[in-house]
């Protein structure tokens, strides 16, 4: 960890301007209890700077933690530890009329332009609320502000009076941005603002939101799971998964030199606009692991492809590999069902249950492939302790048999170029093969 | 209008699995006739993935649903329209007919698969319960299907997951269990409406690979609507492009994202953000997409077209052919380009007059 603060910190240097700091920030939910399970882990262990002026953006796929740590930073949602500096003030500190002070200075805006407007109310009073709540000025320089405000996001004056529903998609994102704008912040987060809408509806709420952004000197945390839209708008990006960011630098940069397997593959998965390409891509396999209950290691090992393999097992064909990959993730689902009370005490008594079955799961990924005697082994074994009814012994007698570095211990964050870009891998340690290399390598054969 | 496509009509009729003419969906309220889909026509051949993309209220689920016999009161297939499954009119259908076909011939993908799965039941049933209506297939031979169909969408440990009711699959295996519900009908064509919108991407590339394979395996036809213009250049081989209910472009692949001719696709291309990394602004396309409530007699995309002229208000352009590859059209005044403007609006009309016809629903 100590290394980590150490590379954020000459980042820092270098900018002077930062406005928000986010330092080991953690947001658990649940877990307080004595017989609540373990917690979910929203966002796990982040740190990060945004410069003034400057658009940052979250992308990562759904359930990785994007919104909360947006939602975290407004303090929207209470962190559960670390902290949170707007201008050298720690915010999770905050509490009553400092914090409902301070909140002026940051505001967001909503993905749904359906639910975030209140159906009942006119759009000059939508975007008025803000200014009533906080006392802003007198009556009349309320509305005289509000009609501004509708104005600048492209709006008509005398659409004050109208409501919600006689808008487009387009128009009522527009005053949802109006009335994020009513208190004059400094700072926005922008929730996923445009995917709600048409490719054309978009674009121009694009181009307004950088419009804004000059006029009013914004800055931006834009958080969105649309990976072009992010390269159009944004000046950094960070890279999210399941709570933890894997990378995080200049966008340009990032887009076109993933350093990260994760980057690299969700950059890959993107469907060009070009039918032409002949890129490879790397299709992940399965889908995120529970927040619940991450691997012990790095949060991406289950779906890696460039995963470092223990030694012993290096010279496993691909196919091998991916067998053994796919099995584990049985079994690791295996020890996640929740039974119930029949099936539990069918499993004391040693009766065998159907959940126990295992045979043909183990025949759909082994049946085509010859795997080396030792991995046979261990695969049987594997099978017998599911079949005993002890999947959580055969999850980690199998971790221990294939289990490599990624398995068991949480990389760190590597600066991984000249204008300090963060990647968390432990491929960009010395002695590991890189990151493209592996890549590159593994979809060769 | 029926016979705007009489030159390719031939040519494609013999093994088109699906072929549809002058299709015209209508739904009558108490102001209005709006026609959502308005004399769109196409043909699909097995084997192949014909894409429709267009912004939403431009009707493509409209016609996705007018194919699957969907369409409920107050909206109305006019006659005139022709649906042809395998030479069989559908529009001709009655219900229980209909139902036999969704059942046997076409298949169809949802954007929500939450709300094509049924939450009270484990997904193994739903999925037994399709083979038994359809196939009639029961018992344990219908379990040992349904384990096979899951294991031909790529669902890991099938054999458990039968049990497991679709809130306990995330996204993208619940998108790969509705496929699966599908493939038990053993269907010639698959019509996926939005099927990847919801999903992150890394599970929407899984989604395509999967459906790729299902397509090179059996021999699959795909209709595949959606709004994004990267997915449709990963998977279709040819694409239409609709507007207001109409198609405004059909071409190949590769020739409409290299050489796109109507303005309206023009604009949808440079409206993709991030393909141009340098690029400042985003160009837009003024306006929202309109609601088509009369019969056509102008350019529907001309107030917001760039390079409208005063005829597109008057004259409603043909489909013509725009460049020598045989299968790419436009609808536009501006082509066919090798002729003066003068002379391209006049072949438009006269292309009009030649297919004007009485045509009983047309009027109100």
């Amino acid at each position: 960890m100590s290394k980590h603060s150490k590379q954020m910190a000459s980042t820092v240097d270098q900018d002077n301007q930062t406005l928000v700091k986010v330092r080991n920030l953690k947001k658990y939910y649940g877990g307080g209890g004595r017989f609540s399970g373990p917690p979910v882990k929203a966002v796990d262990d982040v740190s990060f700077d945004i410069q003034e002026g400057e658009t940052l953006g979250l992308v990562g796929e759904s359930g990785s933690g994007k919104t909360t740590l947006g939602r975290t930073l407004i303090q929207l949602e209470t962190a559960t530890e670390g902290t949170v500096s707007f201008s050298g003030e720690d915010i999770t500190e905050l509490s009553g009329e400092p914090l409902k002070k301070w909140r002026k200075n940051a505001q967001i805006v909503f993905q749904d332009p359906d639910s975030s407007l209140n159906d009942r109310m006119t759009i000059g009073e939508i975007i008025r609320e803000p200014l009533d709540a906080h006392d802003w000025k007198s009556a009349a320089d309320r509305r005289e502000k509000v009609q501004n405000l509708l104005s600048s996001v492209g709006l008509q004056e005398d659409h004050y009076y109208r409501y919600p529903h006689q808008f487009s998609g387009g128009q009522r994102q527009r005053i949802g941005i109006a009335r994020a704008l009513a208190l004059e912040p400094d700072f926005l987060v922008l929730d996923e603002p445009v995917s709600a809408l048409d490719a054309s509806v978009q674009a121009k709420i694009l181009n307004l939101l950088e419009d804004l952004q000059d006029e009013f000197g914004l800055t931006y945390l834009f958080i969105a799971h649309d990976l072009s839209v992010v390269r159009h708008i944004c000046d950094r990006v960070a890279v999210m998964y399941l709570g933890k960011i894997m990378e995080i630098g200049e966008t340009e940069e990032l887009y076109t030199d993933a350093k990260n397997p994760y980057t690299a593959s969700l950059l890959s998965a993107i469907p060009r606009p070009d039918p032409t390409s002949d890129r490879t891509r790397i299709t992940l396999p399965g889908t995120p692991p529970s927040p619940r209950d991450p691997p012990e290691g790095c949060q991406f090992s289950t779906r890696c492809p460039a995963k470092i393999r223990p030694e012993a097992y290096d010279h496993l064909s691909n196919e091998t590999w991916n067998a053994i990959e796919q099995f584990r993730e049985v079994v690791r689902e295996r020890t996640r069902i929740q039974f119930g009370i029949r099936d539990r005490l069918k499993r004391q008594l040693g009766l065998f249950s159907k959940y126990d079955d295992i045979d043909e799961a183990a025949d759909d990924f082994f049946g085509d492939i010859e795997p080396p005697r030792e991995v046979q082994e261990a695969i049987d074994t594997a099978i017998e302790q599911v079949k005993a009814g002890h999947p959580d012994q055969a999850r980690d007698q199998l971790k221990q048999q294939f289990g490599g570095i990624c398995d068991t211990k949480r990389p760190d964050m590597y600066a991984v170029s000249d204008s300090g870009r963060l990647s968390y891998c432990h491929r960009h340690a010395d002695e590991y093969r890189g990151v493209n290399e592996t890549l590159d390598r593994r979809s060769d054969n | 209008m029926s016979s705007t496509f009489h030159d390719t009509e031939e040519t494609m009729q013999e093994e088109a699995v699906l072929s549809v003419r002058n299709l015209q969906t209508v739904f009558r309220t108490d102001r209005e006739l709006i026609r959502a889909v308005d004399g769109i026509s196409f043909d699909i051949k097995s084997g192949e993935t014909l894409g429709i993309v267009g912004e939403s209220g431009s009707g493509k689920s409209v016609t996705a649903r007018s194919i699957m016999g969907l369409v409920d009161s107050p909206g109305e297939i006019l006659p005139g329209s022709s649906i042809k499954f395998n030479g069989e009119e559908l529009t001709e259908y009655t219900d229980p007919e209909y139902q036999a076909i969704r059942g046997s011939g076409i298949g169809m993908v949802f954007q929500d698969p939450l709300k094509s799965l049924n939450p009270v039941y484990t997904v193994g049933n739903q999925i037994r319960e399709a083979l038994k209506i359809n196939r009639g297939i029961t018992g344990k031979q219908a379990t040992e299907k349904a384990i096979e169909l899951l294991e031909d969408v790529a669902i890991p440990d099938p054999a458990r997951r039968l049990g497991e009711y679709p809130h306990e699959f995330s996204g993208g295996m619940r998108q790969r269990a509705v496929i699966a519900m599908m493939l038990a009908c053993d269907p010639e064509l698959l019509i996926c409406d939005e099927p990847t919108t919801a999903l992150d991407v890394t599970i929407q590339a899984q989604i395509i690979e999967l459906l790729q394979d299902l397509q090179e395996e059996r021999d699959l036809a795909i209709l595949f609507i959606t709004h994004d213009m990267g997915v449709i250049a990963e998977i279709s081989d040819r694409v239409n492009v609709m507007y207001a209910g109409e198609f405004v472009e059909k071409a190949s692949v590769e020739e409409l994202f290299e050489n796109p001719k109507h303005p309206y696709t023009e604009g949808l291309l440079d409206a993709i953000p991030g393909t141009l990394a340098e690029q400042d602004r985003l160009n837009t396309i003024e306006g929202d997409v309109p609601t088509p409530n009369k019969p056509a007699s102008d350019c529907r995309f001309a107030p917001r077209c760039p390079k409208a002229f005063k005829d597109c208000t008057e004259v409603h352009p043909v489909h013509v052919s725009v460049s020598e590859e045989n299968d790419h059209s436009a609808a536009c005044l501006l082509y066919p380009d090798d002729r003066s403007r003068d002379e391209a609006v006049q072949y438009h009309i006269s292309q009009n007059e030649e297919n004007e016809q009485p045509q009983e629903g047309d009027e109100e």
